[in-house]
């Protein structure tokens, strides 16, 4: 009896069954998948309007001060033109804080990295489900590479990111979200190539970290751990050279910051810097090359019992 | 032509420097057989199982699986077995047929070939009206029945299965070893198997082993291992008090001849035909036998003899412990 299972087997066989499992998970639970959507929409009403920083400085804030009109006899022209004056004044102000005038796009863009730093911290928890389910030594004992079970974990968690991306994106606008001058319908192209790079980074980041860890408290201890600090040290809801010294040093070598400024050129910002995007680019891939090389070789070594 | 389908030899695990989870175990696996381990918890069947499905690195020792290596050969090995796990590993958020489309493409199987036999796999194991429902909503039996058909996609010739029959009722039990056995027939697998169940163990398994502290103690045939205990035991009184224990030793088969609480003790092969001998002779000498027990030893008595600890309170420990974890793990993830 000869043994032919008819298997016509290359490298990356099975990455796209196991990548379309994880997805699936996703999409085929109703709550689930409602829920990524509405988080970025709380996320976005919440921080975007609440935390509005625009609204300190922007021209409908300032109000000339009515002792100033009294002591110096203003006429009514006069105030409008010094309103006009300071409001103006205000706007430039956030133009040359935030790159736009408008917080909120200034704002949905860290927010499209804040989700997608959020979704791959998910995929360390999925490797550590999938270890105490038994799912893991299933795979484990089938001809799948090693390299690609991880690599399915990095896939789905990235696919996930660029449509909470788009969803951002698409909720943003009703909300105030306005398109810099620099914009053409390639910055898109651009802004899921950051995305990949970004998501593919942290993903294979996240699973590194937990690539041998049996508890799930492991994976959420890590989370707890590093959301806020990798958030709020970027450029993600303030810009870097407003920070203390010693934050700016930590956010400049975040990665998070580059894809940041990087989406903002070209999605927010009247000009693009092209040797400041090519930096930004440059930066995030070495960073995904770099942690997906660590995964894959953490991955031969280490994900077996 | 009876070939080696797995061969061990020596193999053994060491865990942290210290811990010795197999210490050198050999024992082969014939084409066709049903190859049964046995052990309390801890034994270490779970990490011989994951030496030879190839998860798991031997510290020291070899062995092979169809000639294959399974340290230098893990590809191949992998490609000819299959895995029944303790889990249930299959996703509840995907229906019956997804699962089992998702071992095939693990496998590399094409799809036109893996969608064919994953409707013939549902069919034999009776799931074939529930293959579009969602996972989740299938007992605990159909679960069973869905690992069994994941196990199957890729047509193994070695099926191991770690506690196949692990919390389920009787019934379900029953009925998942009739499609065991019918899939063996079907495809021809050498079957390799873990169970706390000793019954299921003796009826099924073509040869056992028995382990314990990582030391396979025996291997035998169910029949062997009973018989490696002396053989049947016959246990009969008379009426009047006279010593009869050389009149006893003298029948055929009668190998220990015991005086207890005023009856007398006899172990003895074939116990069915000597214990009309035994009384045809008594009634020869003049006594009246008034009372008489015939007794075969079970399973429990083999590994009572072997592990010192009765199978029954090894089982029920590592059930409940098994369940333990089980529910923690459900619960979690809902």
């Amino acid at each position: 009896m000869t043994h032919t299972n008819g298997n016509s087997r290359n490298v990356l066989h099975g990455l796209w069954a196991l990548t379309n499992r994880e997805l699936k998970k996703w999409y085929k639970a109703p709550a689930v998948f409602i829920l990524t959507l509405i988080q970025p929409v709380i996320w976005l009403g919440l921080l975007g309007n609440a935390l509005n920083l625009g609204s300190l400085v922007g021209s409908s804030s300032f109000m000339v001060p009515p002792q100033l009109i009294t002591n110096l006899q203003l006429t009514p022209n006069q105030i409008a033109g010094l309103q006009t004056f300071f409001g103006g004044l205000g706007d430039t102000i956030l133009q040359s804080t935030f790159g736009t005038t408008s917080y909120i796009s200034f704002m949905a863009v860290g927010m499209i990295a804040f989700t997608a730093l959020f979704t791959t911290m998910f995929s360390g928890m999925s490797v550590v489900w999938d270890r105490r389910l038994g799912f893991l030594n299933k795979v484990l004992s089938t001809p799948v590479s090693r390299a690609v079970i991880i690599l399915s974990k990095v896939f789905s968690a990235t696919l996930r990111s660029m449509f909470q991306a788009s969803i951002i994106l698409l909720i943003a606008i009703p909300l105030g979200f306005k398109v810099g001058l620099a914009f053409t319908p390639l910055s898109i192209l651009g802004i899921y190539a950051f995305l990949f790079l970004i998501c593919v980074g942290l993903s294979s980041l996240f699973i590194a970290i937990n690539i041998r860890s049996t508890r799930i408290e492991t994976p959420m201890a890590v989370m707890n751990l590093l959301n806020l600090p990798l958030t709020f040290a970027s450029s993600a809801f303030f810009p870097i050279d407003r920070m203390p010294p010693w934050l700016q040093a930590v956010a400049n070598i975040n990665p998070l910051s580059y894809t940041i400024n990087g989406m903002r050129q070209l999605l927010i910002n009247d000009t693009i810097d092209f040797s400041a995007l090519a930096l930004q680019y440059a930066y995030v891939g070495i960073f995904a090359a770099v942690l997906t090389t660590i995964g894959i070789v953490l991955s031969w070594r280490y994900l077996n019992k | 032509m009876v070939e080696d389908v797995i061969r061990v030899e020596g193999l053994s695990k060491t865990f942290n420097h210290s811990l010795k989870a197999v210490d050198h175990i050999s024992f082969s696996v014939k084409q066709g057989e049903i190859f049964g381990f046995l052990g309390p918890n801890g034994a270490g069947k779970t990490t011989t199982i994951n030496m030879l499905i190839t998860i798991l690195k031997p510290t020291e020792g070899k062995a092979t699986i169809l000639g294959s290596d399974i340290a230098n050969e893990s590809n191949e090995v992998r490609s000819s077995i299959g895995l029944v796990p303790q889990e249930y590993t299959a996703d509840d958020d995907l229906t019956g047929i997804e699962n089992i489309l998702l071992c095939a493409d693990l496998y590399g199987i094409p799809r036109e070939v893996s969608k064919k036999r994953a409707l013939e796999l549902l069919q034999l194991v009776e799931l074939i009206e529930f293959k579009d429902k969602k996972v989740q909503t299938y007992s605990g039996g159909m679960r069973r029945r869905l690992e069994l058909a994941c196990g199957l996609v890729n047509r193994p010739k070695v099926l191991f299965l770690d506690e196949p029959t692990l919390g389920l009722d009787v019934q379900t039990r029953t009925a998942t070893w009739n499609y065991i056995k019918t899939l063996k027939n079907e495809y021809g697998m050498t079957l390799f198997m873990t169970t706390h169940y000793l019954e299921e163990a003796d009826s099924l398994c073509d040869r056992i082993a028995i382990i314990d502290h990582g030391k396979i103690i025996v291997i035998g045939t169910p029949t062997e291992l009973k018989d490696s205990l002396g053989g049947d035991i016959i246990t009969l009184s008379i009426q009047k008090d006279t010593d009869i224990t050389s009149l006893i030793q003298k029948i055929t088969h009668v190998k220990e001849v015991k005086k207890e609480n005023g009856g007398y003790v006899i172990k003895s092969e074939n116990g069915e035909v000597t214990a009309p001998l035994i009384i045809e002779a008594l009634r020869k000498n003049g006594h009246v036998v008034t009372r008489l027990s015939l007794t075969k030893p079970t399973l429990n008595e083999v590994y009572l003899q072997y592990t010192g600890k009765s199978m029954r309170d090894a089982a029920d420990e590592s059930r409940e412990a098994g369940m333990a974890q089980r529910m923690m793990v459900r619960r979690a993830a809902h």
